[in-house]
């Protein structure tokens, strides 16, 4: 019988697994965060894993990694640097060995480190035995024998499926270590592998033997507790970025009674949105994988001329090129909304690793004069709310919105405070009938100098639209000088008085330096400036959701600060434009690491300006 | 339901027609108006689609739903909305530059899905609204503004195109020829799914004189007809058989003195609207969306 091992408390871990693609490092972390969630921890997640699907095992470019922060308190961000880190193999613990903090948490899978795997890596020692990880506390487990061991009197499972099993072996062992509840992963297994009970037989006797390896074995002495956070009173539940986005639109389609259609072709990191909403066709939801990028956005703006909500979602790579259908949705003026879940570029880049570059194309990425509506989510649960805003002033002012996320948001992963739909605020929408005057299909209604939505099937409203300037109103061609001017100012007009609300600061007493953020940086930000104030410092911080049109009192809050720090994961793209427009002296912290930002670096930027 | 009956005059829009005199797009626009009564639609039921051209102006001459959108891109537009809108008669009006060359793909893609498209292509072998340059139905050795030299790209054959891409109904008519234009447009107008038809039409001011062979003799334009032999060429003609229709595409004026015009090939399969259609109601048969469930799915926990 094991002996109760002493618990030690902790206020916050961060854990990082890592191992070779195939090793299931993302199912693990996975599970580990379903299990922390459920312990009631705050939690921010951060997968981070190359393109290739399956790079040569136990090379160094095929380390996959899911780094999970948990704590009894309000956190904002996946963590800096991992205080445990879980290594299946030597290139797994040469890629991730540097951010492990001194004196950190080192478990290794000892089988995997032979000489061949060692060579891969690049080791010409062997670390486990040359005295290398003496600052770190290394527990050096043989994850794999051990795995096939408890494995062996299991019937019709292969010598390959025991060891691929022990990425279970090692959950076992972390849950165990830091008292997560198990039955929501027994569950999960036996569910995952219910058309193969041996290979579910043999998943969980790999966790349960983890588990039991932490409770029995010298090598761990105590055990760790985190307690639950205090977080909103409510019923919560985990979600990535992408699904949020996804359940957004689903949210907006019902909020507004419009279909949704949504045109998309596959690209990481947004490919996930459209596999998403083609398992929920029981909501009416259309999903039209394209022949190409052009033809989704085409095919999204088709469907908004006929009256449904058109959604085209791609990334960079696959925005640029639909830059010629937003244009003419543009001179359409028809309702679309178009979401770039952004990544490190130029061109093909680095495709699962986020960046905040693209601000400047979509904003102005187009021919001539041709104003789209921009917002950004900041979180992954908020880009529920912002895809919903992004329909809302799509439908309200009939006009291509573009809503920015990136790699990070869309794959990372946060307790979300699950909502209330029938407290959401429904989006009026109302098509055109015909009245028995003469119909204008550029007529604007003058609070939001939308035009009408005339939509096929409308008797007695036969119109044609299109790419060539229009006249005012009647909508039909013109190339009349004053005409085009007229109609450019309307346009510009349009977007400039969508309303977006004034733009909120948290400010601190006495603070003269603004942190002006926006996008996927929320979280590293925000804990930036809290460690800053925590060490004695005052600033301010203002997030922005809306990049076209700036809050209306932007520039007012600029202009109380004496000095403003814009962190960006681009080489200073808000920067540009807040400089511009308010003519204040604004300073840029920029780093494109294709990594989210360490609270660390912006709380070092901060102080720098203090 | 009352018998719709709306007369050519119906069709006409309010908009001056602005081709150049003499352009064969004139007897399209006359024929395309004069055959619509014949759907028995009311005119709101009916969308035109086009794309960049000299041809993608045609919208704004019909009194239905119209847009003029983007070179290439009008397959996909009405796709969009074909898709969306079953209720609906949608027709794309393109061109050799804007089906073939910038918007090849779309074109290939929206046949080989059957979209419930009717898709009509003028074919005048030039660059018209550019003012000339060589297309990718011009011969080879053709002069033009941007091959004074004489082009050296080998022309597509659009039909045997549109057969390779899994068309399911592809024909070809004439102009001038309002009856066999029309006849034609009364077939695809019937063909469930996506129907190519390619049109042949003279630019008399960069391309004259293409299909005079044709076009000024009346006699030389021959038929097919399903389960006839065409012309003395021993091809009797099946519209279901795809190698039928593939050899009879490549029969040409220049190197066999007898060019086919109707349809080349008709035949059934699901459309691409139809089976989307009928997943979206297989799935709402079994289960009404619930967004609060969905939303509060998975693993939950409550925090008091």
């Amino acid at each position: 019988m094991a002996v109760a091992k002493p618990v030690e408390q902790l206020d916050s871990v961060v854990i990082r697994f890592a191992g070779d693609s195939g090793d299931g490092m993302q199912l693990t972390g996975g599970r580990f965060t379903s299990e922390t969630a459920l312990s009631g921890n705050d939690l921010a997640t951060f997968p981070d894993f190359p393109a290739e699907i399956r790079a040569p095992a136990g090379s160094l470019p095929g380390v996959s990694g899911f780094q999970l922060h948990f704590a009894d308190h309000d956190i904002l961000t996946p963590g800096d640097r991992p205080d445990v880190l879980v290594a299946m193999n030597p290139a797994a613990l040469k890629t991730n060995l540097r951010d492990l903090a001194n004196g950190g948490t080192l478990i290794v899978d000892t089988d995997a480190f032979t000489d061949r795997n060692l060579k891969k890596a690049g080791y010409e020692s062997n670390p486990l035995e040359d005295g290398s990880l003496g600052d770190y506390q290394l527990h050096a487990v043989p994850l794999t024998s051990m795995t096939v061991g408890a494995l062996k009197e299991i019937e019709g499972v292969t010598a390959r499926e025991a060891e691929r099993a022990k990425n279970m072996f090692a959950l076992g062992l972390m849950s165990w270590l830091y008292g997560r509840p198990v039955e929501s992963t027994t569950t999960f297994i036996e569910t995952k592998f219910a058309k193969r009970p041996e290979i579910a037989a043999a998943n969980l006797k790999a966790f349960n033997t983890g588990y039991h390896f932490g409770e029995t074995s010298e090598a761990f002495a105590v055990q760790y507790e985190v307690k639950p956070a205090k977080l909103t009173p409510g019923r919560y539940r985990q979600i990535t970025g992408n699904t949020a986005l996804s359940y957004g639109l689903l949210a907006a389609s019902k909020l507004s009674g419009l279909d949704l259609f949504l045109g998309a072709y596959p690209i990481t990191p947004a490919s996930s949105i459209l596999e998403e909403l083609a398992k929920h066709k029981a909501f009416g939801v259309r999903t039209f994988q394209a022949e190409d990028e052009i033809a989704a956005a085409g095919a999204a703006l088709g469907a908004s001329f006929g009256g449904a909500l058109g959604v085209t979602t791609s990334a960079g790579p696959g925005i640029v090129l639909k830059a010629e259908t937003i244009g003419l949705g543009v001179a359409l003026e028809l309702p679309l909304v178009v979401v770039d879940v952004q990544r490190a570029g130029p061109s093909t880049g680095m495709p699962t690793k986020p960046e905040q570059g693209d601000l400047l194309m979509v904003l102005f990425g187009r021919n001539s004069e041709s104003p789209v509506p921009v917002l950004a989510a900041g979180t992954p649960g908020d880009c529920f709310y912002a895809a919903i805003e992004a329909a809302r002033v799509a439908l309200t002012y009939r006009t291509p919105v573009y809503l920015l996320s990136d790699a990070y948001l869309a794959n990372g992963t946060e307790p979300w405070l699950i909502p209330s739909i029938d407290e959401l605020e429904p989006i009026p929408v109302e098509f055109a009938r015909a009245d028995g005057g003469e119909f204008l299909p550029y007529k604007r209604d003058p609070d939001t100098l939308a035009r009408p939505w005339a939509i096929p099937g409308t008797p007695g409203l036969e119109h044609r639209i299109g790419g060539l300037e229009k006249a005012n109103e009647t909508g039909n061609v013109s190339y009349d000088p004053e005409n085009h001017d007229l109609m450019t100012q309307l346009r510009a007009q349009k977007v400039a008085g969508i309303r977006v609300g004034d733009q909120p600061v948290d400010h601190q007493e006495g603070a003269d330096v603004l942190v002006l953020s926006w996008g996927g940086t929320f979280g590293p930000v925000h804990a930036g400036v809290r460690r800053v104030r925590a060490g004695g410092g005052k600033v301010a911080h203002a997030h922005l959701r809306w990049l076209n049109p700036f809050p209306a009192n932007l520039g007012d809050v600029l202009r109380s600060y004496e000095r403003i720090l814009i962190p960006e994961m681009n080489l200073g793209q808000l920067l540009q434009l807040v400089r511009a427009r308010y003519l204040v002296d604004a300073v840029g912290y920029n780093r494109v690491t294709g990594k989210p930002f360490k609270a660390g670096d912006v709380a070092d930027a901060v102080e720098a300006l203090l | 339901m009352t018998e719709v009956k709306l007369t050519i005059k119906d069709f006409k829009s309010d908009q001056e027609v602005r081709w150049c005199p003499g352009c064969g797009d004139y007897a399209i626009l006359a024929a395309v108006q004069g055959f619509m009564p014949e759907l028995g639609l009311e005119r709101e039921k009916i969308v035109f689609i086009s794309g960049i051209g000299c041809a993608a102006r045609f919208p704004y001459y019909m009194q239905t739903y119209g847009m003029h959108s983007i070179h290439g891109r009008a397959p996909a537009i009405a796709t969009g909305l074909a898709v969306s809108r079953p209720d609906l008669s949608v027709w794309v009006v393109s061109g050799d530059g804007d089906a073939l060359s910038i918007g090849g793909n779309h074109l290939i893609h929206a046949l080989r899905r059957n979209v419930n498209l009717k898709i009509l292509m003028f074919n005048n072998r030039i660059y018209g609204l550019t003012k000339g340059q060589y297309s990718p139905t011009s011969g080879q050795g053709k002069v033009t503004g941007s091959t004074p030299m004489g082009s050296v790209d080998f022309p597509f054959n659009p039909l045997a195109l549109a057969l390779g891409a899994g068309a399911t109904f592809v024909a070809r008519a004439l102009d001038v020829d309002k009856p066999g234009l029309t006849s034609v447009l009364r077939r695809a107008a019937t063909h469930n799914g996506a129907a190519f038809v390619e049109i042949f039409q003279n630019c008399n001011i960069y391309n004259d004189g293409e299909f005079d062979y044709i076009r000024e003799d009346k006699d030389a334009r021959t038929y097919l007809e399903h389960g006839r032999e065409f012309g003395s060429t021993g091809i009797t003609h099946d519209e279901s058989d795809f190698a039928t229709a593939f050899a009879l595409a490549q029969l040409s004026w220049e190197a066999d003195g007898v060019l086919p015009l109707g349809v080349f090939r008709d035949v059934e399969r699901d459309s691409y609207d139809e089976l989307v259609r009928a997943q979206l109601e297989h799935a709402q048969a079994k289960r009404d969306g619930d967004l609060q469930a969905l939303v509060g799915s998975g693993d939950t926990w409550t925090i008091a």
